[in-house]
């Protein structure tokens, strides 16, 4: 019977291992743990809902800053470069929301998040924050396994579902372009606006503050997922889940994995001292059982 | 108007018109042109051409006041075919400050004449605000207050036109903080029916149209909640604007003189306020001059004919459009991706159904006979 | 402690239902020159919003649990030191081997840019230690060669007995070499499984702002682990009596019978942990909200917790039926825990839905025909299961 609680001392061991990482990690995301704190260098993109006409400008100046195909839609026969949502072929779309009989446009694009959940998925970091903060994506290192779709709460970058050759499509913030985004550039109203991510901050305040009662008293993006560098306004009759940005809380979104993944793996103690633990049971268990034990 | 007094066919005032010097054609086609823009038949031109080639022609009264007199010189600069002259010939502008020869007590006279002469048939025209605050004292002629004026010569008048922004809510004299108490006719003739052209200044073919509708026929065209002709004020001037393509395609000029600026692309972003200006700018040219006119030269349109816009809304400052696309043309932020086929449901169905089906005739088989040959093999 | 040896089936391979495992797996080949030559959107009916979908959730996440026989039986043998369930340990490693191995084929199929995969153990200076993904696609890819070499012994005892003479002396020298070197690829055998199956459930606690409280946990790398234990002795159960009735190979229902504790005991763990943290966490009023989440939690829990208590049970040491039954039950709920995990609870938001397509499921149907074709034809020529009648093994 002694083999046997070794069994169990060692299935114990794993056991334990795996919920003293998760218990670890439970409790501290109460806090809403912040990885990483914004940089005076971070920028970002400030989206002002409330002044947005919907003319589309954005999105046609980002697909000739980025060389982007069109996405032909017929209405009524005729074909427009018309995309229905961010894809494999668009980088920021604007879409419509509807509450009632009122309605406010919307600006989707990457959101640039501080502690970003397609950074921690990639497993060979074709994903990387520049020094702007800004999530690049390098193609060279990208293998396609979509788990950045996955993880993104914000479902932001997009695969090339109809090539053979894929790569994935995701806003970088025209960082090959050295006047900046082309979306804020062209935008007409200042409903987009480009610029470090502190004074966007004070600009996104002074507005709600020149307008009292115009605006949600709320920033999207300021602690959302533990802060974005993209930032929303809204009006105040406009909740931001009705402009389609996801309900989400203050715990960067690669929070717990990655607390019970390097609490697992930390220095790869727990590995290593298993696998000498098993290696010893197996070679004496081998040992003693002769011949007839191998497989 | 006496229309039966009318002689359609008879022609013979056109000759005389002809003769006065403007040419039947160019006569005709004035006609048209503002026939057509208050929105009537071709025949009406005909109408109109047989109506003010009567000895008597319509009445008409212009009195100015806080103004620039940039309207009566627009009416004047009409260029081809001479529109400032045929209309002095189409109507018999019995008072006007800027025109008449005569001065003084003189032309105070001519007034109180012409209002007596066709009492309650003439047409006043009046350009320019007129000051309220102080009693009116700001703007006096013949030491009478404007105020006084427009409401006494308006009363015996068949009909209202105020021309230009000034007269039509106020104008450049009514910008904040507005000293002199500048209003508009309408807000001075309350309950009377006044016909504005707001503009600045204002197209002297809309006046021309009103005028001669309202010459020919007595009535006057249909107007909008703030009592401008829809004809010429029904839609805003981005609905027409050449370069709404340039809008809808999202290419704007960022500023004076850059590339979109040279391209012609769309002056929004630099704060034009064509998206919310009532007016037929860009469909009826400015002195028969094309592009004569802020957007078709490169400049943004200030919204003259708009009381909420011009002299208010700062120069680069963009609007709100009026109408903004339906919702209906934007995807939703719920747009519906994925789709199932029924092969691809079928599929599934049988390889669970196969699955679930072999597992459970394995168990009961298994349970009656416990070595059974020919059995599924499972993954 | 003596039992029949392992020796070949033998037999004609090309039975009706080998032929007919051969036609789905041809029409998954041509299905799979599709996906290659016009994208994976051609081929299957993911999109954006999912962008993972049977091939993931079917082929990898429950192919490698299914392939967990081998690990939960190695650990029987050589941790706990129960040598009587030797038997089990061949077969087991053979489907572990050929589970795995497809497995890691459909990550082939599946990911976009399939030609840079040996980036993933090559470029150590880009591995981030971050990504639960790159922890499991090193150690599926280590275990898929320790698995084939763990089964090696049954190849090279083939080519010894039989086989050509450049074979045979292949086998005669590498046989020593691989039986000193056994205990350690046992070990790491063992360790792997325990990393990476652990590690599929912290893959899906990334997205956790999309996932359904009913199947997001902080326990999800226990409950995996856990549940791909039942899972593989619920296989070796199911297996076991499948070649039995189709190749009349030996079934030790004696032996599968001791199997039958240890199972109800890993699935009452499993439903204990999976329910105390709920309640622990407050999400248990979600199973009471009717609508799919609720229904698919209990059809769940059900077929968990059914052979739970049957395997428990007394008949379940003797009855061959009972055994199969709750061993089919079990991997129904164990299968469905993974496959909603993965897909069901994921919820990219409005708008957005998922169905395999045709083409999709062909190339899952295939893999797994291929995969049984090619158990077949390894048990019928290479020394795997014990075909005489069982000696009394206690």
């Amino acid at each position: 019977m002694t083999t046997l609680t070794r069994r169990q001392l060692l299935q114990g061991a794993a056991v334990a291992g795996a919920a003293g990482a998760a218990a670890v990690a439970v409790p501290s995301t109460a806090e809403a743990a912040q990885a990483r704190a914004r940089q005076p260098g971070d920028v970002g993109l400030l989206y002002d809902s409330t002044l947005c006409i919907g003319c589309r400008a954005c999105v046609t100046k980002c697909k000739s800053a980025n060389n982007l195909p069109t996405d032909p839609m017929n209405i009524n026969g005729v074909p427009y470069d018309a995309p229905d949502d961010l894809n494999a072929t668009t980088k920021t779309v604007i879409q419509v929301a509807t509450q009632g009989d009122r309605f406010a446009f919307v600006k989707r694009q990457c959101m640039q998040c501080l502690d970003p959940a397609c950074v921690s998925a990639c497993m060979i970091k074709a994903y990387q924050k520049g020094p702007d903060g800004v999530i690049g994506y390098d193609q060279s290192r990208c293998l396609g396994d979509r788990y950045c779709q996955i993880a993104c709460p914000f479902n932001v970058p997009k695969f090339q579902w109809s090539k053979a050759v894929p790569v994935m499509v995701k806003c970088e913030m025209c960082r090959h372009r050295k006047e900046g985004p082309a979306c804020s550039e062209v935008c007409p109203r200042k409903a987009v606006v480009f610029g470090k991510v502190p004074d966007l901050l004070v600009e996104a305040k002074r507005r709600q503050a020149a307008s009292p009662g115009k605006y949600l008293a709320r920033i999207y993006g300021e602690h959302e997922v533990g802060g974005t560098q993209c930032l929303y306004l809204t009006a105040a009759d406009m909740p931001f889940e009705t402009l389609g940005l996801p309900k989400v809380d203050g715990t960067p979104q690669p929070h717990l994995s990655t607390s019970i993944q390097h609490g697992i793996y930390r220095g790869m103690i727990a590995p290593v001292a298993l696998y000498a633990a098993i290696g010893f049971a197996v070679w004496r268990n081998t040992r003693k059982g002769d011949q007839e034990k191998k497989p | 108007m006496d229309r039966d007094a009318l002689q359609v066919s008879n022609l013979k005032g056109a000759a005389a018109a002809i003769a006065s010097g403007v040419g039947r054609r160019d006569f005709l086609k004035i006609c048209s042109l503002a026939a057509a823009a208050v929105g009537l038949p071709a025949s009406a031109a005909e109408k109109m051409a047989a109506r003010v080639a009567l000895p008597r022609k319509p009445s008409v009264i212009w009195l100015q006041f806080q103004e620039c007199t940039g309207c009566t010189e627009t009416l004047l600069r009409t260029s081809h075919p001479g529109a400032g002259d045929l209309i002095l010939d189409l109507i018999s502008l019995d008072y006007s400050e800027t025109l008449m020869a005569a001065a003084g007590h003189q032309a105070e006279a001519t007034l109180a004449q012409a209002v007596k002469e066709n009492d309650g048939k003439f047409i006043l025209i009046v350009e320019g605000a007129i000051p309220v605050k102080e009693d009116g004292i700001f703007c006096k002629i013949g030491d009478r207050t404007a105020l006084d004026i427009v409401k006494d010569v308006a009363s015996h008048a068949g009909a209202v036109i105020a021309i230009g922004s000034c007269a039509s809510w106020g104008g450049i004299p009514s910008a904040d903080p507005n000293p002199t108490g500048a209003s508009g006719v309408p807000d001075i003739l309350k309950g009377k029916s006044v016909v504005t052209i707001p503009g600045c200044p204002a197209n002297p073919y809309n006046l021309l149209g009103v005028v001669l509708q309202y010459a020919t026929f007595g009535t006057l065209p249909e107007l909008d909640a703030k009592l401008r002709p829809k004809f010429a004020y029904g839609r805003v001037i981005h609905d027409d604007c050449p370069r709404r393509a340039h809008f809808d395609a999202g290419r704007f000029a960022q500023r004076y003189g850059d590339e979109g600026s040279r391209q012609g692309w769309c002056l929004y972003k630099m704060g034009c306020k064509g998206p919310r200006t009532h007016a037929n700018c860009s469909l009826l040219n400015f002195g028969e001059v094309i592009g004569a006119w802020p957007i078709g030269i490169g400049a943004q349109c200030f919204g003259c004919t708009e009381k909420e816009l011009a002299f208010r809304v700062p120069f680069f400052q963009t609007v709100e459009p009026e109408q903004l696309g339906p919702p209906g043309m934007y995807p939703s932020v719920n747009a519906k991706h994925g789709e199932v086929s029924p092969l691809a449901t079928g599929l599934a169905g049988v390889a669970v159904g196969a699955a679930v089906g072999a597992g459970i005739a394995m168990t009961r088989k298994l349970g009656q006979e416990p070595v059974e040959k020919d059995g599924g093999e499972e993954e | 402690m003596s039992h029949a040896p392992a020796t070949p089936v033998g037999g004609k391979l090309a039975t009706p239902f080998f032929n007919l495992l051969a036609l789905v797996a041809l029409a998954g080949a041509v299905a799979l020159g599709i996906r290659f030559a016009q994208g994976l959107g051609a081929a299957s009916g993911m999109t954006d919003g999912y962008a993972w979908g049977i091939w993931i959730a079917l082929d990898v996440v429950v192919g490698t649990a299914l392939g967990c026989g081998g690990y939960a039986m190695a650990l029987m043998v050589y941790v706990a030191n129960r040598g009587k369930y030797h038997p089990l340990v061949r077969p087991a490693m053979l489907t572990g081997a050929l589970g795995y191995s497809f497995a890691a084929t459909s990550i082939v199929v599946d990911v976009g840019r399939y030609w840079g995969i040996w980036k993933i153990p090559t470029y150590v200076s880009w591995w981030n230690f971050d990504s639960a993904l790159l922890e499991v696609a090193l150690c599926v890819m280590t275990y898929v060669l320790v698995l084939w070499i763990e089964f090696s012994p049954s190849i090279l005892e083939r080519w010894r007995a039989s086989g050509t003479p450049g074979q045979r002396s292949f086998a005669e020298s590498a046989g020593p070499r691989l039986d000193r070197a056994l205990p350690w690829i046992i070990a790491l055998g063992l360790l792997l499984p325990t990393m990476h199956q652990s590690s599929l459930g912290t893959v899906m606690m990334l997205p956790y702002s999309k996932m359904h409280a009913l199947w997001f946990s902080p326990l999800l790398p226990l409950l995996f682990l856990v549940n791909c234990l039942f899972l593989g002795y619920a296989m070796v159960v199911a297996e076991s009596t499948l070649s039995s009735n189709g190749l009349g190979t030996r079934r030790d229902t004696g032996l599968l019978g001791s199997l039958a504790p240890i199972m109800g005991w890993l699935l009452l763990l499993f439903l204990g942990l999976r329910f105390g943290e709920l309640a622990l966490r407050g999400n248990l009023g979600a199973a009471f909200v009717a609508g799919k989440y609720a229904a698919w939690f209990w059809v769940e829990t059900l077929l968990l917790l059914a052979p739970a208590v049957v395997l428990l049970g007394k008949k379940a040491r003797t009855r061959a039926s009972t055994q199969f039954g709750a061993a089919l039950s079990v991997l129904a709920g164990g299968i469905l825990y993974r496959f909603n995990t993965y897909i069901l609870a994921y919820d990219p938001g409005p708008g957005w839905s998922y169905f395999p397509s045709a083409l999709e499921i062909l190339i899952t149907a295939g893999f797994a025909a291929a995969q049984v074709m090619i158990y077949l034809w390894v048990v019928r020529r290479f020394p795997v299961l014990s075909s005489a009648t069982p000696a009394e093994s206690r």
